[in-house]
């Protein structure tokens, strides 16, 4: 069978796996982003609670594999009465996991915009939620940007572990095709040529145009 | 802040000529090293005084603890009659909350050696950004205000323009035009011609001298610009070693120093200029 034999008989298959692939990327970006910004900014409260349910947040799910976290969300859960359909299982995990590492991002962004920032807002009597939103987060953001396009590119390939509970991903649908075909080099090397392409022609040009439009409202570009 | 005995600091001050801002006993250590050493300061309402002194003899301290920007390990500061530092409870004064240094701070603006202007705003943005989103007043009368003092600045054509176009002089009348916007009763310029390049110092330091003709503001600066802080200031305070040690009128304490400090610290800045 020519590989364009192969693609045309298993094309629809792979082309469903790849729209799977993208919507749980966009999806558990969206989570990732959201439980970023609220840990990340929980872990710089004055308040202990608030401070220590984010760290304990980040180190559980920084600090243990993503692939036991997905059977934990997907399999122990429903143990506890929380019963998660598979494909939201699966964004979640893979959401929660990043989300994780991008507090840190957030943390370290945030800390990162100049002190003399800080000192200005609240010489302008700013309330400190003021001046977080106002002043600090936007500058932040830019500084934090490079360091989520890596993220959001790991993201991406983590997806590939919710095959695992069965989620017609793209890697779900290339595994189904070698198990029937044993054409192993035809399915994981479309799979990896695909993963490489929603990597390096839509999540990078994506974040660089993010970057410009971020530099064009400070007047830099 | 240390806990310590208030119990010889008034509530408020009263009286016929209270004192804009009053530093009572003000002391600020970092552990071991004393910065201000039991600081006794008034300044008038309407007055301009300025602070000289070398580096480290804890001059900016000053500024930065009347701002709220440094904590204070002893003593009470006073603005406009009311404790900023500290706030009444029943017959004793006890550490402000965040609530009543606000209310306080109100009175106070500050303008800084390194400009500090918002980079991701215009401008205009940066004078609007108080007055809108602090004071609370309607977009068009913050613009309005923002636009004129913009004008006297001397910014009104550069208003669309975000910081990183402008240069360091431009950026810092940009930034006591923002500073201005909140109308304080204070202002307070920590070293606000230092970063600048020497042709432009005279932008900044001609936008002072306009605010003190046409503005009846109380003004705390500390300068290394000796010249200009002769010719504007009501009173001159050199501080050494967490102390003042000696203050007067500028003709007396630049034409005549008493102590010894004073008169070497005036020839080694003499000598480098």
């Amino acid at each position: 069978m020519s590989y364009l034999e192969f693609l045309g008989q298993y094309g629809d298959r792979i082309l469903s796996g790849t729209l799977v692939t993208v919507l749980l990327t966009v999806l558990a970006s969206a989570l990732a982003v959201a439980i970023a910004l609220a840990a990340g900014l929980m872990r710089l409260s004055p308040n202990v609670f608030l401070r220590g349910i984010a760290t304990v947040y980040i180190e559980i799910f920084r600090g243990t594999s993503l692939l036991v976290q997905l059977y934990w969300i997907f399999f122990v859960l429903p143990l506890f009465g929380i019963t998660l359909e598979k494909f939201t299982a699966g964004f979640v995990a893979v959401g929660m996991n990043l989300g994780a590492y991008g507090a840190e991002l957030v943390r370290g962004a945030i800390l990162s915009v100049p002190k003399g920032q800080w000192e200005a807002a609240l010489a302008l009597n700013m309330t400190p939620a003021k001046r977080m939103v106002r002043v600090i987060l936007p500058q932040a953001v830019l500084i934090m940007l490079p360091g989520w396009g890596n993220l959001l590119i790991e993201l991406l390939k983590g997806t590939a572990l919710v095959a695992l509970i069965a989620v017609a991903d793209l890697m779900f649908q290339v595994k189904q095709i070698n198990g029937t075909t044993f054409l192993s080099a035809e399915a994981f090397g479309t799979a990896l040529i695909i993963y490489y392409v929603i990597a390096r022609f839509m999540i990078t040009p994506f974040m660089r145009w993010l970057e410009r439009a971020m530099q064009r409202k400070l007047g830099r570009a | 802040m240390d806990a310590q005995d208030l119990s010889g600091f008034p509530l408020r001050l009263e009286g016929d000529t209270v004192p804009m801002v009053s530093f009572r006993k003000v002391t600020k250590s970092y552990g071991a090293l004393v910065v201000l050493d039991s600081l006794d300061l008034d300044i008038d309402e309407g007055e301009m005084v300025s602070v000289i002194g070398p580096s480290g003899s804890g001059k900016t301290t000053v500024l930065r603890m009347l701002m709220t920007l440094e904590t204070i390990n002893g003593g009470v500061i006073y603005v406009d009659g009311e404790p900023l530092t500290h706030m009444p409870r029943g017959d004793r004064l006890v550490p402000a909350d965040s609530r009543h240094m606000r209310r306080i701070r109100a009175k106070i603006g500050m303008c800084f050696q390194q400009f500090n202007l918002f980079p991701h705003m215009t401008a205009l943005e940066n004078c609007m950004e108080g007055p809108v989103h602090v004071l609370g007043l309607p977009k068009k009368e913050a613009r309005e205000r923002s636009e004129e003092l913009l004008k006297m600045v001397g910014m009104a054509e550069k208003r669309d323009q975000h910081p990183s176009r402008l240069s360091g002089g431009q950026q810092q009348r940009v930034a006591i035009a923002r500073a201005m916007a909140m109308r304080p009763k204070v202002m307070l310029f920590d070293e606000v011609t230092s970063a600048l390049d020497p042709e432009v110092i005279g932008e900044v330091t001609n936008v002072i001298r306009k605010l003190v003709a046409e503005h009846h503001l109380t003004m705390l600066m500390v300068t290394h610009q000796m010249g200009f802080a002769k010719d504007i200031s009501d009173r001159v305070c050199f501080f050494y070693g967490g102390r003042i040690e000696e203050q007067g009128p500028p003709e007396q304490l630049f034409a005549n120093p008493k102590r010894e400090r004073t008169q070497q610290f005036l020839s080694a800045v003499k000598e480098a200029v």
